[in-house]
């Protein structure tokens, strides 16, 4: 049990596709699990943070409890991936970078269609928005970068096969996606 | 392979004009080009209301909009900026209202790129004519007439007098003779003993790349054509180089017989010199001595020169985003080969020369080979005209015999406690105290002559960011590494400034600067991070300072990105705030 | 018939050829992405930049010559393309799960043939329009590269003078030309080849989106080196 590679995970400003595309890989998740176990993530409900080897990261930056979480998350895990579309560039999320917050919330909190009791929230509760959504290299160091939306249960699976043995990972032409 | 502008009539109807010369025209008697006038001269030019947008927007002086009748733009070289051009920009901004950058509205604020007057400063253009040494005084008298709205015309003469500083005139600037003369003599010799002699006299181009001026000359005599073109390159765009505002303005007819004698040995009849639209002040005597030299027969039969403006555009100083220009199109660099030189304007073989070389040229056509020969070094023969600005008593023009040590300059200009020379602009050469020894020549630090002095009180991190805004500022946008690599490069500067830069971000710019240097279309590009460069080679310390102590640094400013949402919701607890430092 | 030596393979070519057409009719893949073997060359994403008897040069403007030896797949020369592709793809918004081009575009392509996993510059996500006046034809300049396909071909291929560009440095932007600047005031026309070249998905013609599923795609099946240019005409 000891000597097994120490797994946490998270979604951010994302969508849990890559979480899910995680879970694709099928048969393959028993052998991971013989390898693996998983700390922090939407797999458990450790809500606490250990040290770990292996960080996963999918979704954007888009808010100050991004920031934390991501720099609680770099500060623990040996190796940090960012893992999917909107993790490496924003993805979907960042479409709203071409508005500024004030348009943003007004147009969810305020003016939009079917808002009742328009007011901007602003219970300290609720964390903050980000002026723009960034992609998580810009706000830590990543180590290595899975790319897809989701991506491949093929590419993860060389991912971790590689990591667990110590190697770069390498993938084939077609692990390589952006869509 | 059919390069950009080889489809363009080879039949020149009007020398003197084109499209971009229409537009600035319009630009000063209307203060502005609006979409009814892009689309009456779009019908008037033959070409469509998108390519006048096109053409418009790519020069920063050209307005989208009519009825600018004040447009302030101060200077912004980083010796301007040493010689108090950011205050000078708050006083201005304070005193008229007006916001900086602000394209709205009949009187307007913003910075430019170097205008030429570094050993003036700090200076300005007030609707293109410029003003030097504007103290706060001046400024606050400025901002009174721009606030009532006064003409610029009824704005008092003496304002805008400019010194022309020579501080150590040599051959070149002594050397005067009477119109026709070295033509005269070139006529006689003719053009094959001619271009032999401007060979043994070695004189090599002084824009900057240093080609031999004879060998330039062959090839486009060599090169078929109906016509040929002879094109004077006064853009004079580097920032700190100021030598042919005072060229043109003292010797434009010595400038001329060179155009002509470069026409007799090359048998072009089209002349054109391209004036930066920052020296529309000398357009006046540039014309009057194009009258005298036609009435004294030098040029006007079978060889005629026009001036062109330009309006606001360094690259346009690159010789085929010049000829583009000329053509009126937007300032793009070519695909060379073919060089002007075999197709140049409107595909004409053409001969483009700097200000500083037809004078050189002309002096050895009245004199023969030895004149240059006299001074200089046998790679770099002759003399160069240095603008010296910056930490130094004396700033203005000093004629220096090619290999001159930097040293000597220095001591020349009574600089004291020199860190650093920038010789060359911006795309040349940051240079530390341990090379002054070096020589100003071809075969050590070449030079289209600025030369800009620092001393131990500057900061050079803001020097090298200055500049690499200004490549950023100028870039065409045509290939990708200069305009996102500059920009880029740009961003990591700010970043390191801020105090938030690592390693990482020094290593970055390592590997930006690498696909600038070799992938980039043209020489901005390919020189846009010399300046990063010979900082982080020369002056680690100035970046070592700035950089935080971690591995790592977020690539923008948390606390400030959560600044909207702050204001938005009233908030200011603790959870709204996001440390930089904690990572 | 000329010798050039790629990558230390010879292969012949009929001078004068540039060195993208050398290499491209004797079926060798140099990447590119502004190059079209039927329009002018253009030189503006330097994507194909190769060491050419020791100097870095763009093939698709460069004169192939006898003996040249020419480096397409050093490191270093690797290493500068995905530099330059990284710089495309972060300095506009390339949002690929939401794109119809997705599959069938070449700069993606050619970030696939070269491993990119991931552009980590710092991203600028600029402000830019989408243009969707025109009945047949969308324009999403979120995703131009400024390649100038669309501004050859419409003048080269389709006699018209459709596109422009405006702007300069990272301001620099495509523009249309009509009385507007909408593209459904242009004379451009949904059988002009100007319609159809955009190798990115800023151009696209309507009704034609996902035909092909995501997955069974151009470049989904083959890389570029086999599949190609990205195909006109399909989203
Ligand atoms: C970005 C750029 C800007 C340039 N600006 C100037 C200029 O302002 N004046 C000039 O004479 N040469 C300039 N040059 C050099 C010209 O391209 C060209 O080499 C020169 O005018 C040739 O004249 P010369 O042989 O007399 O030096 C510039 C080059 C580049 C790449
Ligand atoms: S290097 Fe810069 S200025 Fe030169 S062509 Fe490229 S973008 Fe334009
Ligand atoms: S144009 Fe290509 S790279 Fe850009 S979003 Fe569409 S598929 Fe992705
Ligand atoms: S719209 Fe497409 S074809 Fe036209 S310049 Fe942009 S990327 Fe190239």
């Amino acid at each position: 049990m000891t000597d097994k590679v120490k797994v946490a995970t998270v979604s951010l400003a994302g969508c849990f596709g890559c979480h899910m595309s995680l879970l694709d890989i099928d048969e393959r998740l028993a052998e991971l699990v013989e390898r693996v176990t998983f700390d922090r993530s939407p797999f458990t409900d450790k809500k606490i943070l250990g040290e770990c080897d292996i960080g996963i990261v999918e979704g954007g930056v888009c808010n100050a409890e991004n920031v934390e979480v991501l720099r609680e998350f770099r500060r623990r895990c040996r190796t940090l991936v960012a893992m999917g579309a909107c993790a490496i560039n924003g993805g979907v999320p960042a479409m709203r970078n071409s508005f500024s917050v004030r348009e943003c919330i007004g147009e969810s909190y305020v003016r939009g269609i079917g808002v009742e009791d328009p007011q901007v929230p602003d219970d300290p509760e609720l964390p903050l928005l980000l002026d723009q959504v960034h992609p998580v290299h810009e706000v830590v160091r990543i180590d290595y970068f899975l790319p897809g939306c989701p991506p491949p249960a093929d590419t993860i699976w060389a991912f971790f096969t590689a990591l667990l043995e110590g190697r770069d990972p390498t993938y084939s032409y077609r692990q390589i996606h952006y869509d | 392979m059919t390069p950009r502008g080889a489809q363009t009539p080879v039949t020149p109807s009007d020398p003197g004009d084109s499209l971009l010369q229409a537009l600035v025209r319009r630009q000063w008697t209307h203060g502005g080009i609006d979409e009814i006038a892009m689309a009456e001269i779009a019908g008037r030019y033959g070409v469509s209301v998108g390519e006048v947008r096109g053409v418009v927007h790519f020069y920063a002086f050209l307005d989208d909009a009519s009825g600018v009748t004040h447009d302030i733009r101060v200077s912004d070289n980083i010796v301007d900026r040493m010689a108090g051009s950011a205050e000078l920009m708050a006083l201005l901004a304070r005193e008229t209202g007006l916001s900086p950058g602000e394209s709205r509205g009949p009187a307007r604020l913003s910075f430019t790129s170097c205008i030429g007057l570094s050993d003036q400063g700090p200076s300005l253009l007030v609707n293109g004519l410029a003003m030097a040494r504007v103290d706060a005084g001046r400024a606050a008298q400025i901002a009174e007439r721009v606030r009532r709205g006064e003409s610029v015309s009824r704005w008092p003469a003496s304002w805008f007098t400019i010194e022309d500083n020579v501080r150590l005139p040599g051959r070149l600037l002594r050397g005067a003779f009477a119109p026709g003369e070295a033509l005269g003599r070139a006529r006689r010799i003719g053009s094959a003993a001619l271009l032999d002699e401007l060979e043994a006299s070695g004189l090599r181009g002084r824009g900057g790349a240093g080609f031999p001026t004879a060998r330039k000359w062959r090839l486009c005599a060599a090169a078929p054509g109906a016509h040929r073109v002879v094109v004077c390159n006064a853009d004079e765009g580097e920032p700190g180089t100021f030598k042919d505002r005072v060229l043109l303005a003292n010797h434009a007819d010595r400038l001329l017989e060179g155009m002509a004698v470069c026409a007799a040995a090359t048998g072009a009849d089209i002349g054109l010199v391209y004036l930066r639209g920052e020296y529309r002040n000398l357009l006046d005597g540039l014309e009057g001595a194009i009258s005298r030299l036609r009435a004294a027969g030098v040029i006007g039969d079978g060889f005629d020169v026009h001036v062109h403006l330009g309006a606001g555009a360094y690259i346009c100083g690159e010789e085929s985003a010049l000829i583009e220009s000329l053509e009126g199109h937007r300032g793009v660099p070519r695909i060379r080969p073919p060089f002007p030189v075999t197709r140049g304007y409107r595909g004409h073989p053409t001969v483009v020369n700097n200000v500083e070389t037809f004078i050189a040229a002309a002096m050895v056509a009245l004199n023969g080979p030895g004149w240059l020969r006299e001074e200089g070094t046998p790679q770099s023969a002759g003399t160069r005209l240095l603008s010296v600005s910056g930490d130094c008593a004396s700033p203005g023009i000093y004629e220096v015999p090619f290999g001159i040590s930097i040293a000597e300059v220095l001591e020349r200009c009574e600089a004291r406690d020199t860190r650093a020379v920038q010789v060359g602009g911006p795309a040349g050469s940051l240079v530390p105290a341990t090379r002054f020894d070096h020589r100003i020549s071809h075969e050590d630090y070449s030079t289209g002559g600025s030369f800009m002095v620092f001393d131990d009180s500057r900061d050079l991190l803001d020097v090298v960011t200055n500049f690499t805004r200004f490549f950023t500022h100028e870039s065409c946008g045509f290939c990708t590494p200069c305009r996102v690599g500059g920009a880029l490069l740009g961003k990591r500067l700010d970043k390191i400034a801020g105090g938030g830069g690592t390693r990482v971000d020094v290593e970055t710019m390592r590997q930006f600067a690498g696909v600038m240097r070799s992938a980039s279309h043209c020489g901005l590009g390919q020189t846009a991070s010399n300046p990063v460069m010979d900082l982080i080679e020369y002056f680690p310390e100035a970046i070592d300072a700035r950089l935080c102590s971690m591995d790592y640094a977020p690539a923008f400013d948390l606390d400030a990105a959560l600044r909207e949402a702050r204001e938005l919701t009233g908030r200011d607890d603790p959870r709204a705030h996001l440390d930089r430092s904690e990572a | 018939m000329s010798v050039l030596i790629v990558d230390g393979r010879e292969i012949e070519f009929e001078p004068p050829a540039t060195i993208i057409e050398a290499c491209n009719k004797a079926g060798v893949y140099l990447p590119h992405l502004c190059w079209r073997p039927d329009f002018s060359p253009h030189g503006s994403c330097r994507v194909c930049t190769v060491r050419a008897n020791g100097r870095e040069v763009a093939a698709c403007i460069t004169a192939a010559e006898d003996g040249m030896r020419v480096e397409n797949t050093a490191d270093d020369i690797v290493e500068k393309r995905k530099t330059l592709l990284s710089m495309l793809f972060v300095e506009g918004n390339h949002v690929c799960p939401a794109c119809e081009k997705s599959g069938n575009c070449q700069l993606q392509a050619v970030a696939y043939y070269h491993g990119v996993t991931a552009p980590t510059l710092t991203y600028f996500y600029p402000p830019r329009p989408l243009d969707a006046s025109h009945p047949d034809v969308v324009i999403d300049l979120n995703r131009c590269i400024l390649c100038e396909l669309c501004v050859r071909a419409s003048r080269q291929s389709d006699g018209k003078n459709v596109f422009s560009i405006g702007g300069r440095g990272i301001d620099a932007h495509l523009v249309v030309n009509s009385e507007t600047g909408r593209l459904g005031d242009s004379e451009l026309d949904i059988d002009d080849r100007a319609a159809h070249i955009c190798p990115v998905g800023a151009i696209l013609p309507r009704r034609g989106a996902f035909q092909t599923p995501i997955g069974r795609r151009k470049y989904d099946i083959d890389p570029i080196d086999v599949a190609g240019d990205a195909s006109e005409g399909e989203t």
